[in-house]
């Protein structure tokens, strides 16, 4: 996918000024955070799961490359393949490389992030082959040409009747004067469409949401049961799925899976957790026939060890962003490439360079809502600024920052002028605002008066003031 | 691919300051794969059984799924007649050949017609026995195979589910270690399906609606103990 992030600030702009994207938006502020805070706080033990999750992940992180080999072993046991992809463009040649070897047409995709993220249905397409998208959400924005806004809500940011016009544009085959006022008589319009396909494909593509080294597992947590079919009508199965996906046992899942559907959506569960263990024995009536994993690097690897190896526990719930005030102004595609709010504030450099994605990490207000919703407990804040830290010592942070910054640490560092100088400041400004009480222009500090005033300084400076109350006192 | 193996494996060992002889931690993870250590369990699902079964049945009705409760396994044809009929459904079920349910008296209920094998696109209801399931928030747990083929759980409308109280347990944990004892230390079949409550999506304005892909309804038939 076409990283656009370079062009956050404007994407922004845009973004604040679109008004069906504001509409869809209130359905991220409204719904998300009451559902995980009920359905934390009717688990006594939530805060406790989610440190023991946090262990487990990092205990994980420690020995990755171990249970990895481990992994790889009970896959190939069961028999199943693996295929290991150093990069995007390996990972999208191995999967061709399987369409080919199957002369695959048409491929059926569970909803996966990680198929985002190596920009696999363009390069599919273009190689004949047809990929088509399962889950409700992204069956949606693939019909309107789009990329996912929000990790496990990809279509939040569409509207109810713009999904009508799109079924409308898209289903020719279907009744042009038929009713499809109701979200039901959409869901069963896809319902119906995608059940064709189902036995249609010559290959099914999953992600995982977890890899279990004790059997060789593959899990997809979904709602809607479009993995299941995904994977077990067509003749092969190829899951996708990144190398920190790991955890050690059933048990280790089973942990992690208490606190991931409650921060993702406030239900305890989701409806269809699924665990595949390589193809179909020779007894199964049903099932597919051949199982691949391709497990996927694109990176990750040179976190561990560094700042931001915390960031490899993420287990993709989409907390952080439905409780970010810069997603919920923005939404998802500002953010410009896969992952968006908070974890793709971090994951992006990660993955994809600071030079290019180094608005990201400064689009926060460091409010720490993010890192108090954190299931797997991921100091995301703290990343962040670790990644300010990094633009500014690579020279990447703009001319004005640098000497605003410069200056302000030239006063910084010498708490006397500092303090003369706000005093005098102050002093000036009062003066000058003291008819209107604001300032609606100012030289240098046209980017905060463009939107909204500035309030003139009344009394005396904060250090003065807590001064004479600590006398005081 | 055996480069590309060793490429991201040296990586991720330099990363990390690690060799791959690393004695200490190739202990630790054999250690871990093998004892499988258990994490904190929720107290809510740790009740004596009766409680457990009563507690299953709220997380599932919470969820939209129906549960009935039968004395016997010999009482389950009439539920299951009786609720094809509540719904309007021919008499008509699909089911693989799993032997606690092949005993049942299916012959006594006239008229119904018992499909057998993996599901097909034009099912409206089928029946699968589970092999357990977890009350602390009404899962259930199945096992792909030639007595509950998986398609059996995602092609129908309805999709109606027997289970064994003796079968619910308080949590996941317990269920998986009677899937060890049964398939042998890790091993698993092809699909374990952890199912709480009927398909859904909320795709559309985060409104939720039942019945996406899988079956719209889910009914589940508990044998009591007795």
């Amino acid at each position: 996918m076409q990283i656009t992030s370079p062009g956050f600030k404007e994407n922004a702009r845009t973004a604040l000024d679109d008004a069906p994207l504001q509409r869809a938006l209130g359905n991220v502020r409204k719904g998300f955070i009451e559902k995980r805070a009920k359905a934390s706080a009717a688990l006594p033990e939530f805060d406790l799961l989610r440190d023991n999750a946090r262990d487990i992940k990092d205990h994980v992180l420690a020995h990755l490359d171990l249970y990895l080999e481990a992994y790889a072993e009970k896959v190939e046991a069961a028999g199943g393949h693996v295929h290991w992809a150093e990069t995007a463009e390996d990972a999208r040649r191995i999967i061709l490389e399987i369409c080919r070897q199957k002369n695959a047409r048409t491929v059926t995709k569970g909803k996966s992030m990680i198929t985002e993220e190596i920009g696999l249905n363009d390069f599919l397409e273009e190689h004949a082959v047809a990929p088509v998208e399962t889950d409700l959400g992204e069956y949606i924005i693939q019909l309107r040409g789009e990329h996912p806004s929000h990790i496990i809500a990809p279509a939040v940011h569409v509207n109810k009747d713009q999904v009508e016009a799109d079924f409308r544009r898209v289903h020719t085959h279907l009744d042009p004067a038929r009713n499809l006022e109701e979200p039901t008589t959409l869901l069963s319009e896809a319902r119906a469409v995608l059940r064709e396909k189902y036995f249609e494909a010559d290959i099914g593509i999953t992600g995982a949401n977890f890899l279990i080294a004790e059997t060789g597992t593959s899990v997809i947590v979904t709602n809607e049961g479009n993995g299941d079919l995904t994977q077990n009508l067509p003749k092969t199965h190829v899951v996708v799925a990144s190398i920190e996906k790991i955890v050690p046992t059933l048990d280790d899942v089973s942990q992690i899976l208490r606190v991931l559907a409650r921060s993702a959506t406030g239900q305890d569960m989701s409806v269809y957790t699924t665990f595949s263990t390589g193809p179909k024995r020779d007894i199964d009536p049903d099932g597919p026939e051949d199982y691949h994993v391709v497990l996927l690097d694109n990176g990750r690897s040179s976190m561990l060890g560094s700042e931001f190896q915390d960031m490899l526990r993420c287990i993709r719930c989409g907390a952080c962003m439905n409780h970010c005030p810069v997603y919920h102004a923005v939404g998802g595609h500002a953010y410009g490439w896969v992952y968006p709010g908070p974890m793709g504030a971090v994951l992006t450099p990660s993955l994809m360079g600071v030079d290019k994605s180094g608005h990201l990490p400064n689009a926060s207000t460091f409010c720490g809502r993010c890192e108090s919703v954190c299931p797997m407990r991921i100091p995301l804040p703290k990343m962040m600024r670790h990644w300010r830290e990094r633009e500014f010592s690579r020279n990447l942070t703009p001319a004005t920052a640098r000497y605003g910054l410069g200056a302000w640490a030239f006063f910084a560092k010498r708490p006397a002028l500092y303090q003369a100088a706000t005093r005098l400041a102050m002093a000036v400004l009062g003066r000058l605002g003291r008819s209107k009480g604001r300032f609606s222009a100012m030289p240098l500090a046209g980017g905060w008066t463009k939107y909204r005033d500035l309030p003139a300084p009344e009394g005396e400076t904060f250090q003065a003031q807590w001064a004479k109350r600590r006398t005081a006192a | 691919m055996s480069d590309a193996r060793s490429a991201i494996l040296a990586k991720m060992r330099s990363a990390m300051g690690r060799k791959a002889d690393d004695v200490e931690r190739k202990a630790a993870v054999a250690d871990r794969l093998q004892r499988s250590p258990r994490g904190p369990l929720p107290a809510r699902g740790q009740l004596p059984e009766s409680e457990r079964t009563a507690l299953f049945q709220k997380m599932a009705e919470a969820v939209q799924a129906s549960v009935v409760r039968v004395a016997s396994r010999a009482d389950v044809p009439d539920a299951v007649s009786a609720y094809l009929k509540s719904k309007n459904l021919p008499a008509t079920v699909r089911m693989g050949e799993d032997a606690r349910l092949a005993e049942m008296p299916w012959s006594a209920q006239k008229h119904m017609e018992i499909l057998k094998g993996r599901a097909e696109n034009a099912d409206l209801a089928t029946v699968s026995h589970a092999l357990g399931g977890v009350a602390e928030t009404g899962t259930l747990m199945l096992v792909s195979g030639p007595d509950n083929p998986t398609t059996l759980n995602f092609l129908p409308e309805h999709h109606i589910v027997v289970l064994e109280e003796a079968d619910i347990a308080g949590d996941y944990e317990s269920v998986w270690a009677r899937i060890r004892e049964r398939f042998g230390k890790g091993v698993m079949p092809r699909t374990v399906n952890m199912i709480t409550g009927p398909s859904r999506s909320a795709d559309i304005e985060q409104t939720l609606l039942l019945g996406a892909h899988g079956p719209r309804a889910l009914h589940i038939v508990i044998v009591d103990k007795g």
